[in-house]
Parts: C-alpha cells; sequence; structure tokens
C-alpha cells in the first residue's frame, strides 16, 4: 500500500545509488522506500539537490512544502507522464457552458454540506436546531444560478455549521468562528492545518489521473494552481479533517499544550504536528467496503475514485455523483 | 486505417470500451496492475537471443522476429481468440508491405504454441475488424457491460467507480 512520507525535523535528503534517506541534525538516517511513497510533505527545513528530483520523477513522486508554520508553500510534481488531450478539452467544455459547470460546482457543495451534517449529527447532541438550519437552507444552494450565488449560499451553511462547533467540541476548547489567517485559536490551527493535508493530498490523487488539476468548476480556473484540488476538496475536508479534529480534541488525544502562538498565530507545536499527522495518516488508510468494487477501499482512494468518476462524467460516460458518506 | 496499434486490435476483441478509453489516452496500464508487470518481465527474459522489439512501423510492434516467423509472447491462453487477430494484423500489415510470414503465438504457462496464417478469411477478419474499430473510435464511449475480463482489467477500478444509488438524508 503507497503511503505519504512527513519530514518533520530540520536535515537532508540523500540518494544514495537508488535508495533514498533523510538525514536529522543529529545525523540520524532513515531510509525511505519510493516504492511505495505517494508523495512526501516537507514540514521541516530540508537540503536536497537535483538528483534527488530526478529519482523522485522515476518513482512519480510529488513533494508538498511547507513553511514554518504549517502553511503550504507549494508542490512539485514529475512531468506527468499521463495526458489525454481528449480528456482535458471535455473537461473544459464543462467549465465554458455555465450550466455543466453548475451541476458539477453544486455538486461539490451538495456533498461538502452532506458531511457537515453528517458531523453535527454524529457529535451534536440532540439539539436539530444547527441541522435544520442548513437543511432549510439547502434550497438555496440548489436553486442558485450562478457561482457567486452559490458561494454566498454555501457561505451561509458553513456559517451555521461553525456556529454548531461550540456544541461539537466538548472539552472546553475555546472556539468562536473560523478564522484562517491567522489562526486566532487551537481549533482554527487545527481546521488550517488538516485543510493544507488534504488540498496536496488531492493534489497528489490528481496527478495519478489525466484530470487537468487547472480546470476547476466551482472555484475559479487556475486562480490557483491546483484549482480542481479545491474544488474536490469540498467534499472531503468535513468528512475527513473536520471528523479528524473533533475526534482528536474530544478523547484529549491533543490538548492546549500541543500548542504555540507565534506572530499572533495559533499553532501546533511539534509534538502537536506529530499527533496530528499520526492520525490523518491513520485516516486516511482506514477503509470502508465499496459498494460497486466490492471491497474495502482507504479513504485515500476514495479521492482517486472522485477523479475517477470525474473522468467518467466529462468524457459522457456516466453522469457524476459526488461521493456523500452513507453510514 | 492508419494508426491502429496491435494492443487495440486485441482490446477490441475483448472489450470495446477498453479500445475506445485507451485511443483516448485514458491510460491505467502504467499502475503497477500485476499482469503488466508480469508480461514485462517475460518480455525481457524470454527468448533473449532473438532479435528483440522488431519495429514494422511507428505503430506496430511485434515481440520477437525470427526468420520467416513472427513470433508473440504471451502469458496465458486465456484470450486465444484476441491473441489471434492481433496476430492476424500484424500478419496483414506484413503483407501489404510484400513480406510474407507465418505468426506464432507461444503460450509460456501452458508451453503451448499456436500458429497463425494470414488467409484471404483471415484478411477478411481483419478488414472487418478495422472497420469496426474505426466506427467505435468515431462513435462515444462503448457504455459499461459487465464481462468475464473485466476483474483482470487495469480499467476495473475506473468502470465499478460510480456511487451505488444513494439513500439520501
Ligand atoms: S473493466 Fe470490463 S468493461 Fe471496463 S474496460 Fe475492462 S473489460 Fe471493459
Amino acid at each position: 500500500m503507497n503511503r505519504d512520507i512527513f519530514i518533520l525535523s530540520n536535515g537532508r535528503m540523500k540518494r544514495k545509488d537508488n535508495t533514498l534517506y533523510f538525514e536529522d541534525e543529529k545525523g540520524e538516517k532513515r531510509p525511505i522506500p519510493v516504492e511505495q511513497t505517494n508523495s512526501i510533505h516537507f514540514l521541516g527545513q530540508v537540503d536536497f539537490n537535483t538528483s534527488l528530483l530526478h529519482l523522485l520523477s522515476q518513482h512519480q513522486i510529488c513533494f508538498h512544502v511547507y513553511n514554518y508554520y504549517g502553511y503550504y508553500d507549494g508542490t512539485f510534481c514529475p512531468r506527468n507522464p499521463k495526458v489525454s488531450g481528449f480528456t482535458v478539452v471535455q473537461q473544459s467544455a464543462h467549465v465554458l457552458d455555465p450550466e455543466k459547470r453548475m451541476y458539477l460546482a453544486k455538486s461539490f457543495v451538495l456533498a461538502g454540506i452532506h458531511h457537515m451534517l453528517r458531523n453535527i449529527r454524529r457529535n451534536g447532541s440532540n439539539d436539530t436546531a444547527y441541522s435544520d438550519t442548513i437543511l432549510s437552507m439547502l434550497d438555496r444552494v440548489e436553486s442558485a444560478r450562478t457561482i457567486p450565488e452559490l458561494m454566498g449560499a454555501e457561505g451561509h451553511c458553513r456559517q451555521v455549521y461553525y456556529d454548531a462547533f461550540g456544541q461539537l467540541l466538548k472539552n472546553g476548547m475555546e472556539w468562536h468562528s473560523r478564522s484562517k489567517q491567522p489562526p486566532k485559536d487551537p481549533v482554527n490551527a487545527l481546521i488550517s492545518f488538516g485543510n493544507s493535508l488534504m488540498y496536496t493530498t488531492i493534489i497528489s490523487e490528481i496527478y495519478k489521473t489525466v484530470l487537468d488539476p487547472t480546470v476547476s468548476f466551482l472555484h475559479e480556473p487556475s486562480s490557483r494552481r491546483f484549482s480542481l484540488s479545491l474544488d474536490i476538496a469540498e467534499i472531503f475536508k468535513p468528512l475527513i479533517i473536520d471528523s479528524l479534529v473533533f475526534t482528536l480534541l474530544n478523547n484529549r488525544r491533543i490538548q492546549e499544550k500541543h500548542f504555540e502562538s507565534k506572530d499572533g498565530a495559533v499553532l501546533l507545536n511539534s509534538e502537536g504536528r506529530k499527533r496530528f499527522l499520526a492520525a490523518f495518516d491513520e485516516k486516511m488508510k482506514t477503509t470502508i467496503k465499496h459498494r460497486k468494487l466490492n471491497r474495502q477501499v482507504s479513504y485515500r482512494y476514495l479521492i482517486r475514485l472522485e477523479a475517477y468518476k470525474l473522468i467518467k462524467h466529462f468524457i459522457g460516460d456516466e453522469v457524476y455523483k459526488p461521493f456523500k458518506a452513507w453510514w | 486505417m492508419e494508426n491502429v496499434r496491435g494492443v487495440e486490435v486485441h482490446y477490441y476483441a475483448i472489450c470495446k470500451r477498453k479500445l475506445w478509453l485507451f485511443h483516448k489516452g485514458i491510460r491505467f496500464e502504467n499502475d503497477g496492475h500485476e499482469r503488466v508487470i508480469e508480461g514485462k518481465i517475460l518480455h525481457e527474459h524470454a527468448y533473449p537471443k532473438m532479435d528483440k522489439d522488431v519495429e514494422l512501423e511507428a505503430f506496430v510492434r511485434i515481440d520477437r522476429q525470427d526468420g520467416d516467423v513472427l513470433r508473440e509472447i504471451k502469458l496465458t491462453s486465456k484470450m486465444k481468440k484476441a491473441d489471434r487477430l492481433q496476430m492476424l494484423y500484424y500478419l496483414y500489415i506484413l503483407k501489404q508491405k510484400g513480406i510474407r510470414k507465418t505468426g506464432l503465438l507461444s503460450y509460456t504457462k501452458e508451453k503451448e504454441t499456436v500458429e497463425v496464417h494470414l488467409d484471404d478469411d483471415g484478411e477478411q477478419e481483419v478488414r472487418k475488424a478495422l472497420a469496426n474499430i474505426q466506427t467505435i473510435l468515431e462513435g462515444n464511449i462503448p457504455p459499461f457491460q459487465k464481462l468475464p475480463y473485466c476483474s483482470k482489467c487495469a480499467y476495473k477500478d475506473f468502470c465499478f467507480s460510480g456511487e451505488a444509488d444513494q439513500d439520501e438524508s
């Protein structure tokens, strides 16, 4: 099973013959099994040279770089050998036609809201006020005619969803509202860090397909390099990241002491990051039984399947239905 | 018809959908699909003494050339029909260039060899296949139909990736 490698400490990546090592500041070497590596995340300061890039290219491994604060900086993806001009043209046709574009944009938003409601249901009290409010706002999402309208309707639902957090967080964690740049409290720090991981994970999965990562529907195409990843993240952020945040905080695996304040931002400290990454990795490997493939598939693979479904949609094979957890 | 690769003729005989997807550049073969790897290893180690990968045209490749014999190595004899059609296609291309050869399909697992000759019927068969391939590639993607071959197909996860009917909430 392919996995992600997270490099948290400072050090150097070294290639010796065809083996990859990470050597930390104390000179301790740890081999990295390139054959089974999906992508590498650099969270510490890491030195490397181009011979490393060649090796990563050979094995089709992407790496993602995060800055000192754990914010996403950028991605290196080797030249992609998989291209299908046909698919890219069809994918673009779905952006150019407003109706087709809205269908996909709404699908992403609705699946995201489905997972928000699921989080409220699974973590909440018996108070159904929040869910009821969101449900009553779904009409506006469904009937939106333009992308800004849709974004606005989604924003309102999300607002209520975040309002519900106060009830969903059990261990007296401070919560006011979502603050991104910078995150002002521990919960926001966790969500921001998790969302970055979700985003890079989706980039890596899209990269394995013939989809064009810059051609997106809900987000403006190419407003960011990998805007399609932002689209797909709408579905998976509440499903994977938010529920992870609730679990980790509610069972106290992550506590106040795992954060620190820096330049007005609240951030995970290194122990906190370690805990979060371990839990994230665990979650991505968790499997569910896929009803059509009739076998266990991991959360990570669900993202790839989402990409496959989009390809099928673009080439006129099967109408796209976003993934919605049913259990 | 130009531009049809031997492997596409093979896919045509197995699954028209696979042919279509492959031709549009939607490929899954490089994803470490076991049979593909197995095939590659076999390719490199079997029959080391013969010319390797004789290139007929940019779009037609033949595994081995051995005198007047064109040999294609296959793992198992499970897809004999498709293997035969692919071989007939190679022989057909060669014949157009004035080269006459006999085809040999070697099945390693069964240690069996099958001879393929391009007679009038065979030629007819190839022409019909090429015409059909042309029609398929010009049309929409052939709809999914479950085949016994699906379970071993590199496109399986793609074809089966849809959502089951949702019990909506
Ligand atoms: S999985 Fe089945 S239907 Fe799909 S391409 Fe392969 S053989 Fe054809």
